[in-house]
């Protein structure tokens, strides 16, 4: 087998060293009624070329998004990534590195995670951000933990703007440790409700711009009033490009932010590997969840960089840590950088517009179209539409034409009686003829 | 002879006293390398974007007009900057990564090969399922490959890393508690986890997450779960013990299905941490030995990349019991077709939520599948029983000079040593890792588990050639040559040939320090 370096001869040799007879002979502490005699009934040794020829086959049965008109988003946005990333990312010192534990000779992950951590602070406008978490929706979970923490209080207001498959994945896990969560009904302009819903019990309210409908909203009142009443304001981001064109949550009042960075340097990939972007204020840091990566001197008083403030982590606190995460996303992180790199200010502000005009001009084409209302007032590259028709049958027909037209509503939140609103999304992968073609076509659909 | 042109010919190099210092700051091929944020970069970008036609006026107020605080590097000042980077890192690829615990094996070009394809990495996760079904094929076989090692019935994919598995597991656990009349706000609940005082970190860190009150159960001599302790704690207000197995000290649970007998008459669950499936893959399936819920770190036994510290993905197979809470999403075997369930509520009542937002690593699951392919039933056989032959032969020829902390008997895929061997030197655990890194090593894990004083855990994989091994191993046995023989200067200061010195740790916590500042205090430098 191609990744097993030892020959017959070195195991004989080095069982011999070891002064047993036979490769069973280690594995005595196994129960005999637990061991296997043989091989597991699967599939036996392949070569590359099969194993290409398999997956290869997997691969072309699905619709990929940089051959059809794409308009695609709600939580996960198509981005072209320079060749330069995925290129760096390969290295064998970044990609077969571990957790960098060592930190005389892993001074190269250290550097960069130091430098994502001053780009994803500067970003969102916040002190200062953590070396990531898992994706958006648990960077969310772990932010109302954090601020039930700070406040000691135990209740989230949850804005109708927000993900829903994040609210889920939120209130599944903060649940379990008896922390209340109050998620407002679904609306396209939602956030400024929950101001209303803020009491002396509330731990924070989590808000999200642009939100789920695609709608960008101004937190700012929102924060004065949480903030008001004792209240920390988390600020949900789920496409990092907007803040290249939108105020900051920092900007904004925010106390803490999460957000999903995929859109940065990271591939669609049906969902993950994701990277998940945690933000706050220097006086909440020891409250943090997650690896922060801090300056220092060497014994030579040349700077480094260590990984610090560990004592908030479970290798260390055990059962006191603030949060149990351990491998991280690491590698996105890094392709997350190496693309904020290449942009600059200046590139990501350009990209940000250009995202903003390509879904000015899908929204134009679409409400053109008999029978299509926008819903979304003001929104960075994605908005809501209601169709005279259920929108998951519109995709699905769209799709029979070869284009992928956006996201039901209905299929993030089947019960909120909004099946007829379609979430489409345009980046500046986009063209205008595919725009005309998504247009004509969905004219053509609703009129049948 | 004198005019003779030199140019190109073979040099020899005169002999010198001392190193004097560079004059810069450089040192051969390791370059000294600046933050993004202390060059020009201020208004550059490496990516030609057309120029946007509209400027957002429709947006007002929302515009963000502040400086931002991002530089930016041309293409080939970027390839330099990481580069650069790169080059004061360790690696696999460069040498054996001998990390307890973390299972540094070779990551095989293949599997990224695979994860690029864009039939995989360019689809959307809210795509119509009808234009993803190999994806959802994909997911299905891997599955059917992950029950089938393990001996499980179900396997819940979407946990993110180890510890997220652990999660899913200890929810599964409390929902079926629950469901059962002893959930944690119940008369008679069942609120307390059992660790051993071995596990690793995220174990009791993840009972607490989820409102358990962790016990700690004790060890034998032998390095294995007291029995007796175990029995005195397991009773009507447990909900789960977890246990590693082999545990955290390289050491196969002997007395397993003995623990899991224990643990089911006492109405509770076991969480196996499968940290270390790699040890018994394709020789022993849990499913055997009574496990109820287990995580398997697609980035230890399946070879995903660790990435300088992930992601990662850690699917976890569940018993019969647990299963019916696992959590959604879940890909369904149609008949026709593949299907993926994303609310629970529609198929299955008791579900218990889920745990994120999509639908897991589908980039690892690519690359653990194209590895498990690649090995097949009897190449997955063989790497377990290499990497156990690898730690035992590297236990075998460093026990006459180094303590190991259990050495009756043979481990399993990692060997652990204590620093009793170390006593008088005045050399410590640390110092002596330090010193691996001047010989071209890096260090195993340190402290962990904390059972053993002065803990080395050192876990070599299957990967590693004999030749790499027997390098290794001289290195380690020149080493505790020079420690007992009183060398202790070289460990004491180590590491002195490694891109950096010892850093101070102390320091960065006790003056955090973790964003780059301009001068003046602002995010930007000035223009
Ligand atoms: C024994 C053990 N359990 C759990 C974990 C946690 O896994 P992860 O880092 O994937 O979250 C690790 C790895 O670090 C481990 O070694």
């Amino acid at each position: 087998m191609r990744y097993l370096p030892l020959t017959p001869d070195d195991r004989e040799a080095m069982l011999a060293a070891i002064g047993v007879k036979s490769i069973d002979d280690l594995f005595v502490d196994v129960p005999a009624a637990a061991r296997l005699d043989g091989p597991v009934d699967l599939p036996r040794v392949a070569g590359e070329l099969e194993v290409e020829r398999a997956l290869g086959a997997l691969a072309a049965k699905n619709a990929t998004a940089g051959n059809v008109p794409f308009f695609c988003g709600a939580g996960a946005y198509k981005h072209h990534v320079p060749a330069t990333v995925d290129h760096i990312i390969q290295r064998s010192e970044f990609l077969t590195s571990y957790t960098p534990y060592q930190p005389e000779i892993a001074q190269g992950t250290l550097q960069y995670l130091y430098e994502f951590q001053t780009q994803v602070a500067n970003l969102t406008g916040m002190p200062v951000a953590n070396a990531s978490l898992y994706d958006g929706s648990t960077a969310m979970a772990e932010g109302v933990l954090m601020a039930t923490r700070v406040t000691r209080r135990n209740k989230a207001v949850i804005s109708g703007g927000v993900h829903p498959h994040y609210v889920k994945a939120t209130e599944t896990v903060v649940h379990a440790v008896g922390v209340e969560t109050q998620a407002l009904p679904a609306a396209v302009d939602a956030e400024a409700a929950v101001i209303d819903q803020i009491g002396p019990d509330t731990a924070c309210v989590v808000v999200q711009t642009p939100n789920i409908f695609g709608t960008a909203t101004d937190v700012t009142k929102i924060a004065e009033a949480a903030h008001a009443a004792g209240a920390l304001l988390i600020v949900v981001v789920t496409e990092a490009v907007s803040m290249g064109l939108l105020k900051s949550p920092g900007e904004m009042g925010a106390d803490i932010v999460a957000a999903e960075g995929q859109s940065i340097g990271n591939a669609l990939n049906f969902g993950g590997p994701y990277v998940g972007l945690f933000a706050t204020r220097d006086k909440l840091v020891r409250q943090m969840p997650g690896r922060l990566t801090g300056e220092t001197v060497d014994a030579d008083g040349e700077r480094g960089f260590v990984l610090t403030l560990s004592t908030r982590e479970q290798h260390i606190r055990r059962d006191k840590a603030t949060s149990n995460i351990c491998t991280n996303s690491g590698l996105c992180t890094l392709a997350f950088s190496i693309h904020m790199s290449l942009l600059g200010e200046t590139g990501l502000r350009r990209l940000a517009l250009l995202n903003h005009e390509k879904a000015v001009a899908t929204r134009d084409a679409v409400a053109a179209i008999p029978g299509v209302k926008v819903l979304t007032p003001r929104f960075f590259n994605e908005f809501a539409v209601k169709l005279p028709k259920p929108a998951a049958e519109v995709v699905e027909q769209l799709a029979n034409h070869h284009i992928l037209a956006g996201v039901p509503y209905s299929r993030l939140a089947p019960d909120a009686g909004m099946d007829d609103v379609l979430l489409i999304a345009a980046t500046e992968t986009t063209l205008d003829a595919d725009i005309q073609i998504l247009a004509k076509t969905l004219a053509k659909v609703l009129a049948n | 002879m004198s005019t003779m042109n030199t140019v190109g010919r073979p040099t020899t190099p005169n002999a010198v006293e001392s190193k004097p210092a560079t004059l810069t700051g450089g040192r051969g091929l390791l370059q000294n390398e600046g933050l993004i944020f202390e060059g020009e970069g201020w208004g550059k970008t490496g990516v030609d974007l057309p120029a946007p036609k509209g400027d957002a006026s429709d947006l007002g107020d929302l515009v963000r007009r502040d400086p931002i605080g991002l530089p930016g590097l041309s293409e080939p000042e970027a390839m330099r900057h990481y580069v650069r980077l790169s080059q004061k890192n360790h690696a696999i690829d460069l040498a054996i990564y001998p990390l307890g615990s973390c299972t540094m094996k070779h990551n095989p070009r293949l599997n990224e090969k695979m994860a690029r394809l864009p039939g995989f990495s360019d689809i959307h996760p809210l795509q119509p399922q009808s234009t993803v079904q190999g994806a959802l094929e994909l997911m299905d076989t891997l599955s059917h490959w992950l029950t089938t090692l393990t001996g499980m019935p179900a396997v819940a994919l979407s946990p993110k890393a180890g510890a997220h598995g652990e999660l899913c597991g200890l929810m599964a656990i409390r929902a079926a508690h629950r469901a059962a009349g002893h959930g944690l706000r119940s008369d008679k609940p069942r609120n307390k986890v059992l660790v051993p005082t071995s596990a690793h970190g995220t174990n009791p860190a993840t009972a607490a997450f989820v409102g358990y009150t962790v016990v700690e159960i004790a060890q034998t001599e032998d390095g294995r779960v007291d029995l007796a302790d175990l029995e005195a704690k397991l009773g009507d207000d447990v909900a789960a013990i977890m246990v590693t197995n082999p545990n955290t000290c390289g050491l196969f649970e002997r007395d397993i299905l003995e623990i899991s007998r224990l643990t089911h008459e006492a109405g509770a669950y076991f969480y196996c941490d499968g940290a270390n499936f790699n040890a018994i893959v394709g020789r022993v399936r849990p499913g055997d030995l009574g496990v109820d819920a287990m995580h398997i770190n697609l980035h230890k036994t399946f070879s995903t990349p660790h990435g300088g510290g992930g992601p990662g993905a850690g699917p976890v197979v569940l018993s019969e019991a647990l299963a019916p809470f696992a959590p959604a999403p879940w890909v369904v075997n149609t008949g026709d077709g593949f299907k993926l369930v994303e609310r629970e509520e529609d198929e299955a009542e008791q579900a218990f939520g889920r745990l994120c937002a999509f639908q897991g690593q589908m980039g690892m699951y690519v690359r653990a599948l194209s590895y498990m392919m690649s090995h097949g039933s009897d190449g997955l056989r063989q790497v377990a029983e290499d990497a156990v032959l690898n730690a035992n032969y590297i236990k075998a020829r460093l026990q006459d000079l180094m303590s190991p902390a259990f050495p009756e008997g043979p481990c399993m895929h990692e060997a652990l040593f204590d620093d009793e061997w170390l006593k008088g030197t005045e050399i410590t655990t640390l110092d002596f890792a330090k010193a691996m890194i001047d010989e071209g090593f890096h260090p195993m894990t340190m402290y962990f588990p904390l059972v053993v004083h002065g803990a080395m855990l050192i876990e070599p994989t299957e990967t590693e050639s004999k030749a790499e091994l027997d390098r290794f191993i001289h290195a380690m046995r020149a080493l505790a040559g020079a420690a007992k023989a009183g060398d202790k200067d070289r460990f004491k200061g180590a590491p002195f040939h490694a891109p950096m010195k010892r850093l101070d740790e102390t320091r960065a916590a006790r003056q955090p320090v973790l964003r780059w500042t301009a001068p003046d205090g602002s995010n930007m430098a000035a223009e």
